[in-house]
């Protein structure tokens, strides 16, 4: 009756796990386990121990030394107010440098500081996929999770670093902030002619609405059968019990078909892994290879040349005797 | 199910319910009423809430009461009679002084004449006022007269911006620079990303209007080839973003959404109330830097902005908030004075299209000529 829940009402309470043994190679793990209850209701209640290693280090400290720019950035550009910064914080951004600084460096007020925050994130970003690959690796599990975040990372090489340079300019980098980078975003699209026509952009949607499908699916369906051994999903992989060919029956009445315990967790890793993966070719592709993606589906004959219903309108700038 | 369990579930649920009916609190109450004006799949449509039209049409100030025209006859004229009538000067001398009596009530109804005349002789120019408001009646001509592919026949008066105000309540200065743009290390906002309601709460440029309203900088940051062409120029993303925030200005100035001028598939698709937009940019343009910075000089500085420049017009001088200015009032007719000569057709820099100048060519018995 407890799994009826959509909340988790079991919370079990033992001797905190220190992990397997490792090799040589690891650093002592820092801070002894122990139990927040609250921490229990929404996941395992045991904190630690954490395994901090020289990656992990590298990878902070950039990181917070990137955030630090950025916020002190964002600080000075109101005039060292802290009032003002705590209000104006949705709006304030790291902007990239100007566009005339093309790939050169810009002076630090005109972007300089946008590029040491820039490498700074991705010597943190790319120390921590390494950790996550090393840690994954010392632990004797496969790799999945790093190549996962490596697809990710991808997306955010796209966008700050490839693009820019393929473009030949560091203004085409994004800026660091919370409405400046969606505004980004939609000055983007508008730019090259509506991002919805384009096909990688399409797909990396599919994977996305897929992904939060395919995950309330699979989240729904083992709560559904727990009470009958459901959760214990991997073990069911290969011994299937009355959970599973419940479930899949369910899935056979409803659609037809039906995913199996293993493969339901390859579907989802990889609409995960595919929806910034795709994501990432549409953005590479938007002003290098395509720099109009309604024209370019209207010439394949994806996207229809509307009718004037109003009227033939031409463009103005192209009549006799105006101002331009 | 056990009665704990169910009271268990319905507390976070009352609660989501509450959360979700304050997050409605700021919405508008249905139905609102649209119309399609594009072809279907367009999204173009025009949207009102009779509700919100309603309470904005009632705090309109009330327009002052028109007096009947009074009929071109063979009477003497104003330049006849009065001394330095430099613009009105060919109404007859009543119309003349209806004129007069209309634009008090527009622009100055609590001040009276007095606050463009020196009451001990009303020919002298001693009040800049009286300059500045001469000039003004230009510019109201020349709209009138070449603009008409944007105000069409409706045309603009001294109310269609002042209302009843000697400022035109919604004007624009040039924004100041803050000081840390131009310090060397650290605080250069790129003159955007700050919380400012101009551009309607967005991060997108604060100052849109100093590159297109007066600038001659262009919109299309597209291009009009599907795949990058060699050689040309493209726009950067920031040009692209300084547009948006002009397009935020258009947007909240007439109370539309974008699709009121755009397909919203192909935003670069021409569609007769982006044409329309179009000419009202470059009539913007020229109120501003043919009729308005000129008169910088004129003014004293406590009429200047921040950085000393004129207050200048842009879409919601005009517009304040809805699609047609004072909901598409009919009142330039009445007013001969008002009523300008079209320029050539054929010179190109007069302002006007060709077809438009033919039009009010056509139309304009223009009774008042400019001098």
């Amino acid at each position: 009756m407890q799994y009826q829940n959509l909340f988790t009402r079991v919370q079990a309470v033992g001797p905190t796990h220190e992990g397997v043994e490792l090799g040589p190679q690891n650093s002592a793990r820092d801070i002894q386990p122990f139990l927040v209850h609250l921490f229990g209701r929404l996941g395992n209640a045991q904190v630690g121990p954490f395994y901090l290693g020289t990656l992990g280090l590298i990878s902070l400290v950039t990181g917070t030394l990137s955030i630090n720019i950025m916020g002190f950035y964002m600080l000075a550009s109101v005039g060292w107010d802290p009032i003002e910064f705590v209000r104006q914080l949705p709006w304030l951004a790291l902007e990239p440098p100007s566009p005339k600084y093309g790939l050169h460096f810009p002076p630090m007020n005109e972007g300089g500081w946008w590029m040491f925050a820039s490498g700074l994130l991705l010597v943190s970003v790319l120390s921590w996929w390494l950790r996550t690959y090393r840690r994954a690796r010392q632990l004797g599990m496969g790799t999945h999770i790093a190549w996962a975040f490596a697809a990710a990372i991808w997306l955010f090489l796209v966008l700050g670093l490839f693009r820019p340079l393929l473009m030949g300019s560091w203004s085409e980098g994004v800026p660091y902030g919370i409405f400046p980078h969606l505004d980004w975003t939609a000055a983007f699209s508008l730019r090259y002619g509506n991002l919805f026509y384009n096909p990688f952009h399409a797909l990396s949607i599919v994977f996305l609405y897929g992904s939060t499908l395919l995950f309330a699916m699979h989240g729904a369906t083992i709560l559904a059968v727990t009470r009958y051994g459901g959760d214990r999903e991997i073990d069911q992989i290969v011994d299937r019990g009355t959970a599973s060919e419940r479930a899949a029956l369910f899935w056979r009445w409803t659609m037809g078909w039906n995913a199996t315990m293993e493969s339901i967790h390859r579907w989802a890793w990889w609409f995960a892994v595919l929806c910034p993966l795709a994501g990432g070719i549409g953005i590479l592709l938007s002003g290098t290879v395509v720099d109009n993606w309604y024209l370019w589906a209207v010439k394949h004959g994806v996207a229809p040349s509307y009718p004037a219903v109003l009227g033939t309108v031409v463009d103005p700038a192209t009549l006799q005797g105006v101002k331009p | 199910m056990s009665r704990l369990t169910l009271s268990a579930l319905h507390r976070p649920l009352v609660l989501l319910g509450a959360a979700a009916a304050l997050l409605l609190a700021g919405c508008e109450r249905p139905p609102v009423q649209t119309t399609q004006q594009g072809f279907r799949g367009t999204a173009m449509q025009n949207t009102v809430n009779p509700r919100t039209a309603a309470a904005q049409q009632a705090a309109l100030p009330p327009v002052p009461a028109d007096a009947p025209a009074i009929p071109d006859g063979p009477g003497p004229k104003a330049k006849d009679i009065y001394q330095n009538v430099k613009v009105l000067g060919d109404l007859p001398v009543a119309d003349f002084v209806r004129h007069m009596n209309a634009i008090t009530q527009w622009i100055a109804p609590n001040e009276g004449c007095t606050y463009c005349h020196n009451p001990a002789n009303l020919a002298e120019d001693s009040k800049y006022t009286k300059v500045v408001a001469r000039r003004m009646i230009e510019m109201t001509r020349n709209i009138n007269a070449n603009w008409t592919p944007h105000v069409a026949q409706t045309g603009v008066t001294c109310y269609t911006c002042h209302r009843g105000q000697a400022v035109p309540p919604q004007v624009w200065f040039k924004a100041k620079e803050p000081k840390q743009n131009t310090q060397p290390m650290l605080g250069n906002d790129f003159g955007q990303n700050k919380a400012v309601g101009g551009v309607a709460w967005t991060s997108l440029p604060y100052d849109p209007y100093i590159h297109y309203l007066s600038g001659k900088e262009n919109i299309r940051v597209y291009t009009a080839q599907p795949l990058p062409q060699k050689g040309t120029e493209r726009a950067p993303i920031q040009t692209a973003e300084q547009t948006y925030a002009l397009m935020m200005h258009f947007s909240q100035s007439l109370g539309q959404n974008c699709t009121f001028c755009h397909n919203s598939q192909a935003f670069s698709q021409w569609v007769p109330k982006k044409a329309t937009a179009w000419h009202g940019i470059r009539m913007v343009r020229e109120a501003n830097n043919d009729y308005i910075t000129p008169l910088t000089s004129a003014f004293p500085a406590e009429r200047l902005g921040p950085t000393g420049d004129v207050a200048k017009v842009y879409c919601a001088t005009c517009h304040q908030g809805v699609n047609k200015p004072l909901g598409g009032m009919q009142m330039a007719h009445l007013y001969p004075g008002l009523k300008g000569v079209a320029a050539q057709a054929a010179a190109p820099d007069a302002g006007a299209s060709a077809p438009a100048a033919a039009a009010t060519a056509k139309a304009g018995s223009a009774p008042a000529k400019t001098k």
